[in-house]
């Protein structure tokens, strides 16, 4: 039972408040250098499912895995903080509204986690900051508040945040959703650079091309369940259930 | 008996030294009552029971009670319990807890009001709940509440004069001394009055260098 064949594992995941389920025995498995995009109504569960992998919201039923170590062990409260704050350091997450540090300069926002927590120096911290920011097209910005900053640029930085701890996986919780129109290549092209670098990457997303065109894999959920599962010329071209082609649709449309 | 300020300038070594007295027990408790503050405001939302109810109690004592009477106990008061504190340690305890409760409910208040998402952030990093309460929670509620914490710093410094009582040589008590000594009521007291107004400009030019640096986070 605690064999793990896949880098991510998610294994009958169940969640409700109350009595209302809102993950129904759910299970996934993300490969290595994978992407997988997770795609569905407003309160489908699918930005539950993304933060019970992180155990921001924990779950009621199941086992999340990550390369061979669960990530909701059931442990005591002390050990299980240790436990989880371990295990966030190998998942980067990216927010909707950005969660950028608002009283720190760029250069902290993205530095401030490894100096607490892996006790970098300050001229490694500085030199780390310089490659994360580079690497998003953020440099030139190093020294400037979130504050003044567009809402693309924003999320740059939170991206480059999150993968200054260098996570195994990265989760993005519509990452896009916030942005004016304009904005929002700037950010899908970050993201696309990182598919090319083969990182592990679990997306939740309304951008139907942009899932359609980097992705490995596509989940389409509807209530608290996985209605469709595939490639995504299947379940956007030749979608088998009817709940996905109404829901396409209505996407098509809204989009129109 | 008319006014006549020339009666001052005799007195400039003793008013001095009351300016630099008044100065340090305001400077001393307005730390007490900035760091005491934040860790009320912790404690109050984030402690468990046993610490938090007493911790409550003791704020609401704090609260409810006036100043002078505070100062009185801590001084006179404490010292049948086998505390003896020397008058300026009893002045910055007492003005230090009774503003540290002020700003507290400053505090607690932006405290909640800071997004959740930033404490999700700091989490999803790895930090732990602590670490993402002394990194990111409180330095933006406290930089949140600034000018109310200037406020009550102003009121701390007038209140000092409280301190007096209790035989503190600050200014207030300096300017008594004086009297004393020429009977000349009205022009020490306004000398004093005078000399508390251009320390509270100063205080108001160093609290609106720390909001200035602050400005860019807006």
């Amino acid at each position: 039972m605690t064999e793990t064949k896949s880098f991510v594992e998610i294994r009958h995941a169940q969640k409700s408040y109350g009595t209302l389920e809102v993950l129904k025995d759910i299970s996934l498995n993300v490969e290595r250098g994978q992407i997988v995009a997770i795609i569905g109504p407003s309160g489908s569960g699918k930005s539950t499912l993304l933060r019970a992998i992180n155990d921001l919201d924990p779950l009621t039923g199941g086992e999340v895995w990550l390369d061979g170590v669960q990530v909701n062990k059931n442990l005591p409260h002390n050990q299980y903080e240790k436990h989880i704050n371990q295990m966030r350091q190998d998942i980067g997450m990216v927010f909707q509204h950005f969660n950028l540090f608002p009283h720190l300069s760029v250069r902290d926002n993205v530095t401030m986690a490894p100096k607490l927590l892996k006790k970098i120096s300050d001229k490694e911290a500085d030199k780390l900051a310089e490659e994360q920011l580079d690497h998003v097209g953020m440099l030139e910005r190093i020294d400037y508040y979130p504050a003044q900053l567009s809402g693309g640029q924003k999320q740059r930085v939170a991206i480059a945040r999150a993968l200054a701890m260098k996570p195994k996986l990265m989760l993005f919780d519509e990452a896009t959703s916030a942005l004016d129109p304009e904005l929002v290549e700037e950010v899908n092209l970050v993201m696309k650079k990182l598919a090319q670098e083969h990182m592990t990457m679990i997306i939740v997303t309304h951008e139907m091309d942009f899932a359609a065109s980097v992705c490995d894999r596509v989940l389409f959920m509807d209530k608290g369940v996985v209605v469709e599962e595939g490639p995504p010329e299947q379940v956007f071209k030749n979608p088998t259930q009817e709940r996905t082609r109404n829901f396409l649709r209505k996407h098509l449309e809204g989009a129109k | 008996m008319g006014l006549d300020f020339s009666v001052i300038p005799p007195f400039y070594g003793t008013l001095l030294l009351g300016v630099l007295w008044t100065i340090a027990i305001t400077a001393a408790s307005a730390l007490l009552s900035f760091f005491g503050g934040i860790l009320l405001a912790v404690i109050a939302l984030y402690a468990p029971a046993i610490i938090r109810l007493p911790v409550r109690f003791i704020a609401w004592l704090f609260m409810g009670t006036p100043l002078l009477l505070q100062l009185f106990l801590i001084y006179f008061g404490l010292v049948q319990i086998g505390i003896d504190l020397p008058a300026f340690v009893a002045g910055v305890i007492g003005l230090g807890f009774h503003f540290a409760v002020y700003n507290s409910e400053l505090i607690q208040t932006a405290m909640l009001a800071v997004d959740k998402g930033q404490m999700e952030a700091a989490r999803t990093l790895g930090l732990s709940r602590r670490q993402a309460l002394v990194k990111v929670v409180v330095p933006q509620a406290v930089r949140d509440v600034l000018p109310p914490i200037g406020n009550n710093m102003i009121a701390l410094l007038k209140d000092s004069a409280l301190v007096s009582v209790i035989g503190v040589s600050e200014l207030t008590l300096s300017a008594q001394r004086a009297i004393g000594q020429t009977y000349r009521a009205f022009e020490f007291y306004a000398a004093a009055a005078v000399l508390y107004y251009i320390i509270n400009l100063g205080m108001e030019a160093v609290i609106r260098w720390f909001e200035n640096r602050n400005r860019l986070y807006r």
